[in-house]
């Protein structure tokens, strides 16, 4: 066997695997949207349909406000880790990713033992403060997961920036508001794009926190769980998936063109 | 920092649940779910298994030819990365739900682990052959008489070893902590750890629903820590 046939059976398990379990499965679900009566215009239904548009618009909501506030987070926070030293360093920064790798439905849970109903904010606080089980839960949730995956992305960052500008900016008068603003943040501006780009797919296509949290609130994950499971319009669900599916794939494919990491997708 | 603020609350208010409750729910816990556990300790395993069957070979077929072929095919494999497993999921529903044996036994969901943990197999092992000169090593050996073969056993394996146990442990951090497809291909009979959690926090008392997170937590933390160690270990030698 020479060299050059031996390189190309070490890639036919990985074939063969990816066609029969990934390629074949998803060509079926394609198809598989389009076999309801109004066939291929179920796309258009999903516009149409004020539930799944209102659907569309507040996943969209959510996953920005998200995606805001983990960037501001998380630059905030990694720029302080990256610049300073101090004992304990290595070990905040593991605790601080450790939630990458959480099942959503535990970040969720969390959540509720916070702000659910038994709560810690509800027994130290008079009155009754529940917000477990609302949009603002839902936006901690993401918050929750997606500050590990923006804060690793601004650190790898933040760790090539050249310090020696900000040194010329200093010494050239410029205030410390103007260096973050004209010098730092031109500076993080690929990575926290990409960053973003990263936190809102995830937050897009969130689902074991939204299974436990969004008992009333339409998010597209629970609506494709519902179509699927309790209406049995499996076209719908189909349709959507393929929908959230293409969204995340290219703003991570956009992420990634950018800054050449890809923390997965999960949550 | 508001994030450390937010997890030392939670986790803080967590501990508190259980330290004041005895080990009592633990030990309810097992009863109830011990199943749950070795079957996502056992699913994790085959899916190491066949995880490295597959990825130790496809990465050294993408490292030694590189090309716009195997760039397609890395990025392909890591799809499943990108699109929400609940898509993942409805996706193999679809298209093998209809049949039965296999859609009722346990490696249905093992194929949905498989596909989501490959990509970080292929990519942690890929990303160390590439940094080394793997051509010239095995044309060195070549030299020398050794076959096709024997270059891969004791060339290309023992140099990618850091690259596979970074490998290795994500794919078992990742396969024991899996929901969101699991969920969707699960049966009643064969429910693995996250499925148990999200039955325990809808059906069972928050003390048990604590407790079985707390199982979790003590099985996935040093795990998710040695990953953290052998990725960064993995990444200094590429550097």
């Amino acid at each position: 066997m020479t060299n050059r046939s031996f390189v190309l059976l070490c890639l036919i398990p990985l074939l063969i695997f990816s066609i029969v379990f990934l390629a074949l499965p998803l060509v079926r679900l394609f198809l598989a949207s389009g076999e309801s009566e109004i066939g291929w215009s179920i796309y258009l239904e999903i516009l149409r349909k004020p539930r799944y548009l209102n659907t569309l618009v507040l996943t969209v909501l959510v996953s920005l406000a998200t995606t805001v506030a983990a960037l501001a987070v998380s630059t905030i926070a990694g720029m302080f880790l990256s610049r300073n030293q101090f004992k304990g360093r290595g070990i905040l920064l593991s605790i601080m990713t450790l939630p990458l790798a959480f099942p959503g439905v535990v970040i969720g849970f969390l959540i509720i033992l916070l702000g659910g109903r038994q709560g810690l904010i509800n027994q130290i606080t008079p009155g009754h403060v529940v917000f477990a089980y609302s949009v603002i839960g839902l936006f901690l949730g993401y918050l929750y997961f997606s500050i590990p995956r923006v804060l690793l992305t601004v650190m790898a960052a933040a760790e090539k920036l050249d310090t020696s500008l900000e040194e010329a900016a200093r010494t050239m008068g410029a205030s410390s508001y103007r260096v973050v603003v004209d010098v730092i943040l031109p500076g993080l501006m690929p990575s926290l794009i990409a960053a973003g780009a990263i936190a809102f797919a995830t937050a897009m296509g969130a689902f074991g926190t939204a299974f436990t949290l969004a008992t009333n609130i339409d998010v597209i994950p629970m609506v494709i769980y519902t179509e699927f499971t309790l209406s049995a319009n499996i076209a719908m669900a189909a349709a959507l998936s393929i929908v959230l599916g293409i969204v995340t794939w290219a703003l991570l494919l956009i992420a990634r063109s950018i800054s050449g990491t890809t923390v997965a997708a999960g949550g | 920092m508001v994030l450390s603020l937010l997890a030392g609350v939670t986790s803080n208010y967590f501990k508190g649940v259980s330290s004041g409750l005895t080990l009592k729910w633990v030990f309810k816990v097992w009863e109830l779910y011990a199943d749950s556990i070795f079957l996502s300790m056992g699913l994790a395993f085959a899916c190491l298994i066949v995880t490295l069957i597959i990825g130790i070979p496809a990465a050294y077929g993408l490292a030694r030819h590189p090309g716009w072929l195997s760039r397609l095919l890395e990025e392909f494999i890591s799809l499943p990365l990108a699109i929400p497993g609940l898509a993942i999921a409805l996706a193999l529903l679809q298209l093998y739900g209809s049949l039965k044996g296999f859609r009722a036994s346990w490696t249905f969901i093992l194929v949905g682990h498989v596909l989501y943990t490959l990509p970080f197999m292929v990519r942690s092992i890929l990303a160390v052959l590439s940094s080394m000169d793997l051509k010239t090593l095995e044309e060195g050996a070549a030299s020398l008489g050794a076959s096709s073969w024997q270059r891969f056993r004791d060339i290309v394996v023992p140099n990618a070893m850091p690259g596979i146990l970074a490998g290795a442990l994500t794919v078992v951090t990742l396969s024991i902590g899996e929901f969101n497809i699991t969920w969707m291909l699960h049966t009643p009979y064969l429910k693995t750890l996250p499925v148990g959690l999200a039955d325990s926090y809808a059906s069972m008392r928050l003390e048990i629903a604590s407790a079985y997170t707390l199982v979790f937590f003590i099985l996935i933390v040093p795990l998710l820590v040695a990953m953290q160690w052998a990725s960064a270990r993995a990444q200094r030698i590429t550097q």
